[in-house]
């Protein structure tokens, strides 16, 4: 790190070379092609040279931006107090280790990386300007890359395209053909959580900091209701949290932690209503937040019709249960206890489980945290199957091993405490980034659930008491770089697809979200695919002791990050805004996961076989109760209340020419029933069955 | 010697000398030719030229095959249903079984949920002892789950000569059992050194997915394989292997019904797992398209569960891993319904008694399927039908083999006579087959069992009550030399650590997590021990001896493999 500082610091002499001809340098040739978003081509041919050379030559005479021409002599101080009030500029000295030191201008930024000092970024820090210009950036969606500028005002994107017009006045970034991608999304953050009696030591500020300077935009966080209690309070409280102090978009997953015909009454208000499209369920956390096999049929049916997202805790908890008993009584009471209880056959039989109700249920499945390869495994052949299934690796698992639950350091192995836990084979990592490469796994989060060590340290007796969860997402987008396309194992398309595209479209905040086009939110990362630094505590953004990428060497990181429309990364400064992130709704049926589901519900109906009635002699017998008890409790299925006994008045025999209807097929019904009709396909339409009697 | 020749001469004799000359011996390893003179129902010479008393009857095989009389693994004969009892009882059946060449039976006692495993077992006892005409044993199946079946399991092994018991992940609320109890029966089970055997379906999504068929209306036997889909077993079966690994207890999966339930056997015995599966006669003959018949008595008696699969390639894909080996044993679950007792289902689907025919068709139905279309030879007939069944439960080689000191339990098979199948001709006391019309290659054409002769010229000579109880030990080799080393390289050890000595969080007294056990019936081998940690005392135990035995908590002992053994930890920091 200190030779490249040097370096940096030798570098530094040339830039006022770059200065003195800033629209000379030489460029990378631009592709004349950007799709929808080129203008017309041609078309401002003739201004945009006067429009180049005017901003390029005004911007030594505009007022306020002069501190860029003036740079050399600007002292620091004066630079920071001249900053837009709402900045913050409390996290001045930037501590990632790439990081710049603290007496630099603002005006220029030049990269640190092996390209040397040939990247030049201009900063005309405008007081208040939300119109940003970023120029001669190599524009990375999921489906293509394309050099284009990008003009942004008022937090959206307004045009793209070459020698765009623009207002004077704005701030101009040079990317110097950097690549600018869509702002990471991280699908899966705990911030702020509670947990008997304490709080995650990164809250809604310090998290969504931590994930701004990895160059992640957007969060969507958990909302864990104690069992029990209303879903609908705990998501107004976990509102309240975020929209206090939240630095970037944010969004809310709540978990069903206990299930009954109240709790349904809010899911179907969180979902129409408050902007919520997934639920979690758990399979593990036995007498906590488990639910039954039944439960989680009655809720996957449920979801399924209302167009939300079934997102599982993938782990059998009643093994777990008794593993873990047995593990204390065999005198295992560290952070080894924790794997060791929870083997990742476990993990891997959850997900076959889920998908098994799923598929059932016609509903479509997330399976969150996927630690394990076994666990993969059933994700891929489920989908090679056809299931509508997704899975999200974690930063922990694509990054880091469990061997580090054997470490003799008891605050370090309880650091890697998560459920499901990391798995102590250590190829499992690179397994994972394959999958992900693949597309067989679909999207990334970080379960960023940070806990101190004395919070870990309740534990320190019995592994069980271990609160639960690791760091990761400020690391997310450099570790995927690192190890998925710094191998070879994924393109720059692929990696915005799996940071933030497909999660885009899960949440269906596509295009808003997860794409750079005319229109989409300004959330944007300029980013550097050769800076390396290493992961260390001592210079992340996270307020944990330990990190669990410690040490790790990672390359690729944002070299600036724009939320909102406004600068919050730049030169290694973070400069974010407690409560200026809003909380984003996300409407249900996604089209990404319910496409499909739709189509299907057309087919799977389901009909009898019209038969005389069987009039021979019948059997007597005790009227025990066997095979179909109705339900799980009182609470019936959501569809009808309808007895399991046939009303031989009443046929609820639907035809397959009315997809219209969803669930609840008994709207046309017939005094009796339709001759001829045969079941044309079992549920799933898997099987062939034809006219058979 | 007596001058016999062609055995239609022979006047049916009660004695039990029996020399079979010119057979060509078929074992599960390898066919000879040789004479086999049996005594007082047990081999007692094999060879050639054997010199034998005077005055024993002699069969000439005239170079047709002899094979170790097939051993049906699964039966339900006189099964109490919600006050009917199946239509096959002991006698029927078993009289059934010994005419498709099957010369022993392994029923199952299930005994109603909340009474005694002992109890249900001697009423099983009791009955077939005075009806069962060919050799019996018998498994238990666990209907219920607490402190006092353990003890009763126990008794079973050690006592009553059980080795395996069958738990239910379907019907729901009224066999079925949790995931934590079937960990704990598991754990049981694998301590007594006996089989786990499962009945695989996720009974919760049953539960659900029959009442969304009743409220569509449909209430036929449609309804039965549409609440049952595939998937279901799979998963069950996925899952009980998963405990099955956990607890490493070997894992028996009774009638493989489907391709994907199939797949995941083969898939977890790829990966080492210790499991068994068992596809029956009805899965490997015929397939679930029939329950869409017009004729409801028809498509009712088709309905068990699992259901047969309604995709129709599904027998020829059990047979063929039946034949390389992925499925190792057939049994048949023959468990009959009159018309009459299926009837009591006739408006809701679910209460359609289960349980289709196939003891009398197992062996010509497996031979017609695997040894005819040359997916298996005649040796791994005799595995499939007979030897690895005796094997699993520790019957061999007193039975499932030829050799001498074994049971004269033979059958001289003839792989060209055809025969088709038909409710008209079999010897059954049901209605319906649910193999009608099939034609099957292959047939016994003697049984000799315990040292009789039971079919010959196609009359059947059986004697009621003439069965007897086989008794079977515990730690069947062919099954728990596996189990044993792994249980040996199983061993946890915990880290040694400084106690940690830093700030500790202030908690709320909400546990978080877990009560450690289902109930208060804990785990079997040791008695429950507080999870709390003994500073005093420690749990660690090293193989072998070591040098700081007496001293708790070393340094430098380090796990040395996770359950399983698969990952590969080294020394880390």
């Amino acid at each position: 790190m200190a030779d490249r500082r040097r370096d940096w610091w030798d570098k530094e002499d040339d830039l006022p070379v770059y200065l003195a001809r800033p629209g000379t340098t030489d460029q990378v040739p631009r592709q004349k092609f950007g799709g929808m978003f080129c203008s017309v081509e041609g078309a401002y041919e003739s201004k945009t040279i006067d429009f180049d050379a005017l901003s390029v030559g005004q911007r030594s005479s505009r007022g306020a931006g002069q501190r860029a021409a003036a740079r050399g002599s600007a002292s620091p101080e004066g630079g920071e107090r001249e900053r837009e009030p709402e900045r913050e500029p409390e996290r001045e000295p930037p501590r990632e280790a790439a990081g710049q030191p603290g007496d630099r201008g603002v005006g220029i930024i030049s990269s640190t990386g092996g390209a040397g000092g040939k990247e030049l970024l201009q900063n005309l820090d405008d007081l208040g300007s939300d119109r940003l210009l970023i120029k001669g950036g190599r524009i990375v969606n999921d489906d293509q890359s394309f050099y284009a500028d990008i003009y942004m005002e008022d937090g959206l994107i307004k045009q793209i395209g070459d020698n765009l017009i623009v207002p004077g006045g704005v701030k101009i970034i040079e990317a110097n053909g950097k690549m600018v991608i869509p702002g990471g999304i991280d699908i899966h953050t705990h911030f702020q959580m509670p947990y008997r009696g304490t709080t995650t030591v990164d809250d809604f500020s310090q998290g969504t900091k931590a994930a701004l300077a990895g160059g992640t935009t957007m969060i969507v966080d958990h909302v864990i209701p104690d069992p029990g209690s209303s879903l609908i309070e705990a998501f107004d409280r976990w509102r309240e949290w975020a929209d206090e102090k939240a630095c970037c978009d944010y969004s809310l997953h709540v978990d069903i932690t206990h299930w009954n015909d109240s709790v349904k009454q809010e899911v179907e208000s969180l979902l129409k209503e408050k902007g919520v499209n997934s639920f979690q369920v758990y399979m593990a956390y036995k007498d906590l937040y488990q639910m039954s096999n039944s439960e989680l049929y009655e809720i996957f049916t449920f979801l399924g019709e209302m167009g939300g997202i079934v997102q599982v805790h993938a782990e059998n908890g009643e093994i777990i249960a008794e593993e873990q008993a047995r593990m204390l009584q065999m005198g295992i009471t560290g952070p080894e206890g924790h794997v060791l209880s929870r083997p990742e056959e476990l993990e891997a039989e959850a997900v076959f489980r889920a998908i098994t109700i799923a598929s059932q249920t016609n509903c479509p499945l997330y399976v969150t945290k996927v630690m394990s390869k076994s666990a993969a495994d059933i994700i891929s052949q489920a989908r090679k199957k056809g299931n509508v299934v997704f899975g999200e690796p974690i930063t922990a698992s694509l990054g880091t091993d469990g061997t580090h639950y054997w470490s003799k350091n008891w605050a370090k192995a309880a650091s890697f405490v998560t459920s499901p836990p990391l798995s102590p084979d250590p190829t499992t990592p690179d397994y994972l980034n394959t999958l992900l490469a693949s597309g067989d796994l679909t999207l990334t989060g970080s379960a960023h659930c940070a806990f101190s060590v004395a919070q870990k340290a309740i534990g320190k007796d019995d592994f069980t008491q271990i609160p639960e969860g690791v760091n990761g997402v400020e690391e997310r987008m450099s570790l995927i770089w690192d190890k998925a396309v710094v191998t070879g194992k994924m393109d720059e398309n692929t990696f915005v697809a799996v940071t933030s595209t497909n999660a885009a479209k899960l949440l269906n905040l596509y295009p808003r979200k997860g794409r750079i086009a005319v229109g989409s939110d300004s959330d944007l990362v300029i980013w550097d695919s050769d800076a390396i630094r290493t992961v260390t505590a001592k210079t992340h953004h996270s307020a944990a002791e330990y990190n669990v990428f410690e040490g790790m060497e990672l390359r690729g990181a944002p070299l600036v990050v724009i939320c909102q429309g406004k600068i919050v990364l730049e030169d290694g400064k973070l400069q974010a805004t407690a409560g200026s992130g809003r909380f984003i709704p996300c409407s249900p049926f996604p089209d990404f996961a319910y496409k499909r589901i739709k189509a299907r519900k057309q087919l799977a109906v389901l009909r009898a076989v019209p038969r005389g009635m069987y009039d021979g002699p019948v059997s007597d017998f005790s009227p025990m109760s066997r095979g179909g008890t109705p339900s799980a409790s009182a609470r019936t299925s959501p569809t009808k209340q309808t007895p399991p006994v046939r009303n031989l008045h009443q046929s609820g025999f639907s035809l397959a020419g009315n997809p219209a209807q969803r669930g609840a097929p008994s709207t046309e019904e017939t005094p009796i029933r339709p001759a001829g009709r045969r079941i044309v396909v079992p549920p799933g339409g898997r099987s062939n069955i034809t006219s058979l009697s | 010697m007596s001058g016999f020749q062609g055995k239609k001469n022979i006047p049916r004799i009660t004695s039990d000398r029996l020399l079979i000359k010119g057979g060509k011996i078929v074992n599960d390893d390898q066919s000879f030719l040789a004479d086999i003179y049996m005594e007082d129902g047990v081999i007692k010479q094999i060879g050639e030229n054997l010199i034998v008393p005077g005055g024993v009857k002699t069969i000439d095989a005239h170079g047709r095959m002899l094979i170790p009389g097939g051993i049906d693994v699964h039966t339900r004969f006189q099964m109490p249903d919600r006050g009917m009892t199946a239509a096959d009882d002991f006698y029927q059946g078993t009289r059934a079984a010994l005419a498709g060449g099957t010369t022993m039976i392994i029923d199952h006692v299930v005994p109603e949920p909340g009474s005694s495993l002992v109890a249900a077992f001697e009423q099983w006892r009791s009955w077939a002892d005075s009806k069962s005409c060919c050799d019996y044993s018998l498994h238990v199946d666990i209907t219920d789950w607490h402190k006092g079946v353990q003890e009763e399991m126990e008794t079973l092994v050690k006592d009553h000569g059980v080795n395996s018991f069958l738990v239910y992940l379907a019907f729901k609320d009224v066999f079925q059992l949790t995931d934590s109890q079937i960990y704990e029966a598991f754990s049981v089970i694998r301590d007594l050194g006996a089989i786990a055997q499962v009945h695989a379906e996720n009974g919760d999504i049953v539960a659900e997915e029959q009442r969304r068929i009743l409220e569509l209306g449909i209430t036929g036997p449609e309804g039965h394989v549409l609440s049952r889909p595939e998937e279901v077993e799979a998963e069950a079966v996925n899952r009980s292997i998963t405990v099955s690994n956990q607890t490493n207890c070997p894992l028996y999966v009774t009638k493989v019904m489907s391709k994907s339930a199939a797949d995941v056997i083969a898939l977890a015995r790829k990966k080492g797992t210790v499991v068994y599966g068992e596809p029956i006669s009805a899965s490997l003959g015929t397939d679930g398209s029939h329950y869409w018949s017009k004729n409801w008595a028809k498509a009712a008696a088709y309905v068990t569960s699992p259901p047969l699969s309604p995709d129709p390639t599904t027998p020829d894909y059990l047979t063929s891993l039946l034949s390389c080996g992925d499925l190792q044993v057939t049994g048949s679950a023959h468990c009959t319904f009159s018309t009459a007792q299926r009837a009591v289902g006739k408006d809701n689907f679910t209460l359609i008694p289960e349980g289709t025919n196939g003891t009398e068709e197992r062996m010509s139905i497996v031979w017609d399927k695997c040894v005819v279309t040359g997916k298996m030879d005649e040796n791994q007939f005799v595995a499939v039908t007979s030897t690895s069944a005796a094997k699993i439960f520790n019957l061999y080689p007193r039975k499932g083999r030829i050799a001498v000191g074994s049971d004269a339990d033979l059958v001289l098979w003839d792989p060209d006579i055809t025969k088709i199948i038909s409710a008209k001709s079999h010897n059954l006391a049901v209605e319906y087959n649910i193999f009608e019309g099939m034609e099957v290659r292959g047939a016994p054409l003697v049984v000799i069992s315990q040292g009789k002769i039971v079919l010959e010229d196609g009359n059947l000579h059986v004697t009621e009550g003439s069965g007897r109880y086989v008794a079977r030990k515990p730690f069947p080799d062919y099954v728990y030399k596996r189990i044993k080393a792994r249980s040996r390289l199983a061993e946890l050890r915990g880290v040694p650590r400084g106690l940690y000595d830093g700030p500790v969080c202030e908690v709320s007294v909400t546990p978080k997590t877990v009560t450690p056990a289902t109930s208060a019936k804990t785990s079997p081998a040791k008695q429950p021990v507080q999870p709390v940690r003994n500073l005093h005392q420690s749990g660690f135990s090293l193989s072998g001896a070591q040098i700081d035995d007496n001293v708790p908590r070393r340094t430098t002992q380090r796990i040395v493999a996770p359950p399983g053994g698969k990952a590969n930890i080294t020394s880390l920091g």
